[in-house]
């Protein structure tokens, strides 16, 4: 019985039960027996997933998400699901709140309204610290490497919270600091070879091209062994082929890790080539959803992203 | 009336902190650094004035202008040599600078006026004003130094917002390379708030002075590290927080001295600090500045 | 064959600081030996230590784990008279001048610990310039504290008192403090065999810290404090680990700076202390902790050797300060730094490259 279904037959079941959900309290309000009446609403149900992740719960699920700076409604009703092994794309015009999406996930800003489930969990109250080790990763729109220290140490830091050991056995080097290095330099190398970085270990992360710098801010996220991985503009000033590599390797990544990946990108070949489901943002809220097809030829996303058409215009 | 007497000395001695932790906070807010030499500026200050009345004989009103016109004229001078080369440099290494510079000029006086304490003259030579029946004095310092502060404070925030070196000014807080974008020059905008600074280190260290008139070379240190508090007290780069902050700690210190004990008073002081940061880690009237994620 | 040659990179570099340590020792006590060393020097051998041991544990909170410390001092005073008050009560009981200074700097270090974790706890969320502030303002407070510390031994006991001698009611017996005043009859059991050791115990402990994944933690929060909450690191938590490691190591050399004097006043450990060592850190290089060591031996040493030229000393060595940071920090001497110190890079790279392709080494993918 896949969740789709019976969430579609549940917004029909609420249209149809509304009106004797009202008719009763109507009678128990006569009779005075119950309390103020409440108003009953669906659940959002308008979320796709892939059809292998269905018999799974979502990776990710947003209800009402918002937040408000000031007067601001920088996000609002943001309702999202996210399968367990779904590339999904968010994509939209410039300045529309994407990044904002991220840092309410990663609760670098706290949601005014709304819930957050990463696997289930409810991430109310979290700190960014909590939401990463319950399993959600990211990387940044600016490069945020730790850029005085090696590209291993960048990934070993990236695997903190995989292999521990105490401050008092680093300090006078302790059986278990050395065990836990020679795991931190396999681990980090393994990692590293994914996207054929190993011989870099050693170079300073300021010091790495553009390009590099940013596959090894993903190399590090996925060090945390993340549920799901937040790339944020992972395209950002590469190249066609440089793009390509990049494809491939996002897919790759789903396929090796089995994880979920949401990326925010402006590149349309890439979002439309590798994303299985798409969010379309626009002033905060969202204004489409659906697999690229859908979005392709959704005119209100023509419109965000082109202006008002006279004619249904290509796609971009 | 002792309630009375401390509550007004403390405005007093607060009213010097805030003009010291005005200069702080312009300089801070514009050219984002901690200039640890402006305690020393007052002090420099001081000795002018004091020469000036002593050994040239001039009245105080004249004395006290030609103490604001050598200690601007030092503000713009250590500006343009210590620290311009280190615009862009890290802010600690402008820190370590002006801890130099304040070092020069505590062993500067040190060795041109020696270290005796030099008795100061009040450049406020008028009666005290007594109240009720005798009960309370109030010195003419003090009314001098509390009008001298909340002037400065309004002449400083009209110009800051009225005036277009004001604008010049708060732009470079902003953001320096847009500010030169737009056509001004960001060089004699701080210059002009190091010499805005100094100016009013002047005033505080004859006002100070008047007040406790014992002068030595290390008289600008731990009042330039008060009115510092103060001044992140009051939330560091505003100029209301910086009058707020300065007040607010004079009337700290003196009832601390009076209610509690002299030894304790300074460890009462900060630990007021430490407790409102922690409630408001930017300061009674700071801005939390977000960082662009 | 890599993962020798990275290993040795590092772990060159700390035997270099090792050595340069022992080395410098091995050559003092020779000169010694041969009476070839003035005797203001070797009133200084202890305070050097102390001052170096007071340079690497600041250099773990500025330059390793990237925060503005300016109340140092404040807990090599803790130390200092913890240690002296220690020192003073098992000095009877414990026969060996060598043991009870060990103990007692242990236990220095534990209050400074302390201190530091009371200082740290609330301290540690605030940022940068009102961390600062903070770090001053408690400094401060430590020292007036301390200021009005009254401490008396009998044969009951210790006493404290926070206000006067007389409150103390002691029967007889020994101040050990007096407010104001300090320490006086201090049992100086330091000597400059046991500040070297010191100096390598900590040097032991920081580099060792760095080099792990504490020491990662914290250098990530350096360079990057939402990039590591963002892998999971808790930032306030290794924030602390720096600076409470940081205390406890600057009130063990606390304890071995007060030992070397038979007197000692809580103003020793004023701002102006602070300050001196901030200087060290910074002209080593923050972060360099050979550097801040350099530095901490020479500014100590320089004073004294400019002896000579009076009163203009301190005038000079400002002057020199305000100099050193200008030149350092100047873009365009940098520039040529960078050249320079690019040109070894390069002939190094070629050398690396020769050898790899002997052995048929793996190259970059």
């Amino acid at each position: 019985m896949s969740r789709d279904a019976t969430e579609t037959k549940e917004s029909q079941g609420a249209a149809t039960t509304e009106k004797s959900a009202n008719t009763i309290m109507a009678e128990k309000d006569e009779q005075g027996t119950v309390g103020p009446k409440t108003k009953m609403v669906p659940v959002p149900s308008d979320s796709i997933v892939p059809e292998r992740d269905v018999n799974q719960s979502p990776v990710l699920e947003c209800r009402h998400l918002g937040i408000d700076f000031g007067g601001l409604r920088a996000v609002d009703d943001f309702n999202m699901m996210i399968g367990r092994t779904e590339i999904a794309g968010l994509i939209g015009p410039n300045g529309a709140g994407k990044t904002t999406v991220f840092n309410l996930l990663t609760k670098v800003y706290n949601p005014t309204r709304g819930t957050i489930l990463l696997d289930g969990v409810d991430t109310a109250g979290m700190d960014t610290a909590r939401v990463s080790k319950t399993g959600i990763a990211r990387t940044f729109q600016n490069i945020r490497l730790f850029d005085s220290l090696t590209v291993e140490e960048n990934v070993r830091i990236g695997l903190h919270n995989q292999i521990k050991c105490g401050m008092w056995s680093g300090m006078f080097r302790l059986p278990r600091h050395w065990a836990s290095e020679r795991e931190f330099h396999n681990k980090s190398l393994e990692l590293l070879d994914v996207f054929h970085m190993a011989g870099n270990a050693n170079d300073i992360a300021g010091s790495l091209p553009y390009g590099a710098q940013r596959r090894l801010e993903i190399v590090r996220a996925l060090a945390t062994n993340p549920k799901l991985l937040l790339l944020d503009e992972p395209a950002a000033g590469m190249n066609p082929s440089e793009t390509a590599e990049l494809m491939e390797t996002i897919v790759r990544i789903r396929d090796e890790f089995k994880i979920a990946i949401l990326l925010i990108e402006h590149d349309m070949d890439l979002v439309m080539g590798i994303c299985e489901g798409i969010a379309v943002l626009n002033f905060g809220k969202i204004i489409a959803k659906g697999t690229p097809k859908d979005i392709q030829n959704d005119t209100q996303v023509i419109e965000a992203y082109l202006g008002k058409q006279d004619d249904a215009g290509d796609g971009e | 009336m002792g309630f009375l007497t401390n509550l007004i000395n403390g405005i007093s001695l607060g009213s010097v902190y805030a003009i010291i932790a005005l200069g702080y906070t312009m300089v801070y807010g514009i050219a984002k650094m901690l200039n640890f030499a402006h305690g020393d500026v007052i002090m420099v200050g001081g000795y002018v004035c004091f020469f000036a009345m002593g050994s040239l004989g001039l009245p105080p009103l004249v004395a006290v202008l030609l103490a604001v016109i050598a200690c601007t004229c030092l503000g713009i001078v250590v500006e343009r040599l210590a620290y311009k080369p280190l615009r862009e440099a890290p802010s600690l290494a402008v820190l370590i600078t002006a801890i130099g510079v304040s070092y020069f000029l505590q062993n500067s006086a040190l060795l041109l006026w020696g270290a005796d304490p030099k008795a100061f003259a009040s450049v406020v030579p008028f009666p005290s004003l007594t109240l009720f029946d005798g009960q309370l004095t109030i010195s003419s310092v003090t009314i001098v130094t509390v009008l001298a502060a909340a002037a400065i404070m309004v002449v400083l925030t009209l110009f800051t917002t009225k005036t277009k070196m004001g604008k010049a000014m708060r732009a470079c807080s902003e953001d320096k390379g847009a500010a030169q974008l737009m056509g001004i020059n960001v060089n004699s905008t701080i210059s002009m708030v190091f010499a805005i600074g100094s100016g009013l280190a002047a005033i505080a260290g004859v006002l100070l002075c008047s007040a406790y008139p014992t002068l030595v070379p290390t008289t600008g240190s731990m009042p330039g590290i008060k009115a510092f508090t103060a001044a992140v007290l009051g939330g560091i780069g505003s100029i209301p927080g910086a009058a707020l902050g300065g007040v607010l700690l004079g009337v700290i210190e003196i009832f601390a001295k009076a209610y509690i004990g002299t030894q304790l008073a300074d460890a009462i002081v900060f630990a007021v600090l430490i407790v409102v940061l922690l409630i408001r880690p930017a300061g009674l009237l700071g801005k939390e500045i977000r960082e662009k994620v | 064959m890599e993962r020798i040659k990275n290993l040795n990179k590092t772990t060159r570099s700390h035997i270099i600081t090792f050595a340069i340590v022992i080395v410098a020792f091995v050559v003092m006590q020779a000169l010694i030996a041969a009476h070839a060393v003035s005797h203001s020097i070797i009133g200084l051998l202890v305070p050097i230590c102390a001052y170096v041991c007071m340079s690497i544990s600041l250099n773990l909170v500025v330059g390793i784990s990237g925060e503005l410390s300016l109340g140092h001092a404040g807990f090599m005073s803790v130390g200092a008279f913890s240690g002296l008050v220690v020192a003073s009560s098992l000095n009877t009981s414990i026969n060996s001048a060598p043991l009870c200074l060990f103990v007692s700097i242990v236990i220095a270090g534990l209050f400074a610990a302390i201190a530091g974790l009371l200082v740290g706890l609330p301290v540690m969320r605030l940022r940068g310039d009102y961390l600062a502030i903070v770090t001053l303002a408690f400094g401060e407070i430590i020292k007036n504290l301390l200021n009005n510390l009254y401490v008396g031994m009998d044969n009951k006991g210790l006493h404290f008192s926070m206000k006067s001698v007389q409150a103390l009611g002691m029967e007889g017996g020994k101040m050990l403090i007096e407010g104001p005043k300090g320490a006086v009859g201090i049992p100086q059991l330091s000597t400059f065999v046991a500040g070297f050791i010191l100096i390598l115990f900590t040097l032991f402990v920081v580099l060792n810290l760095i080099g792990s994944r504490t020491g990662r933690a914290i250098m990530a929060v350096r360079d990057n404090r939402i990039a590591a909450e963002s892998v999971g690191i808790n930032v306030t938590k290794y924030r602390l680990i720096a600076f409470v490691v940081s205390a406890a190591l600057a009130g063990m050399a606390g304890a071995l700076y007060a030992m070397n004097f038979s007197s000692i006043a809580p103003k020793k450990f004023d701002f102006n202390t602070s300050i001196l060592v901030l200087v060290f850190v910074v002209l080593g290089g923050m972060g360099n902790i050979r550097g801040g060591m350099v530095a901490a031996a020479v500014l100590t040493v320089l004073p004294e050797q400019l002896r000579f030229i009076g009163d203009y000393r301190m005038l000079i060595y400002s002057v020199v300060l305000i100099g050193v940071m200008i030149v350092t920090n100047n873009p365009k001497i940098q520039r040529a730094l960078e050249d320079f110190k690019g040109r070894f890079r390069r002939r190094g790279n070629k050398a690396a490259q020769a050898v790899d392709s002997l052995e048929g080494g793996v190259s970059d993918e």
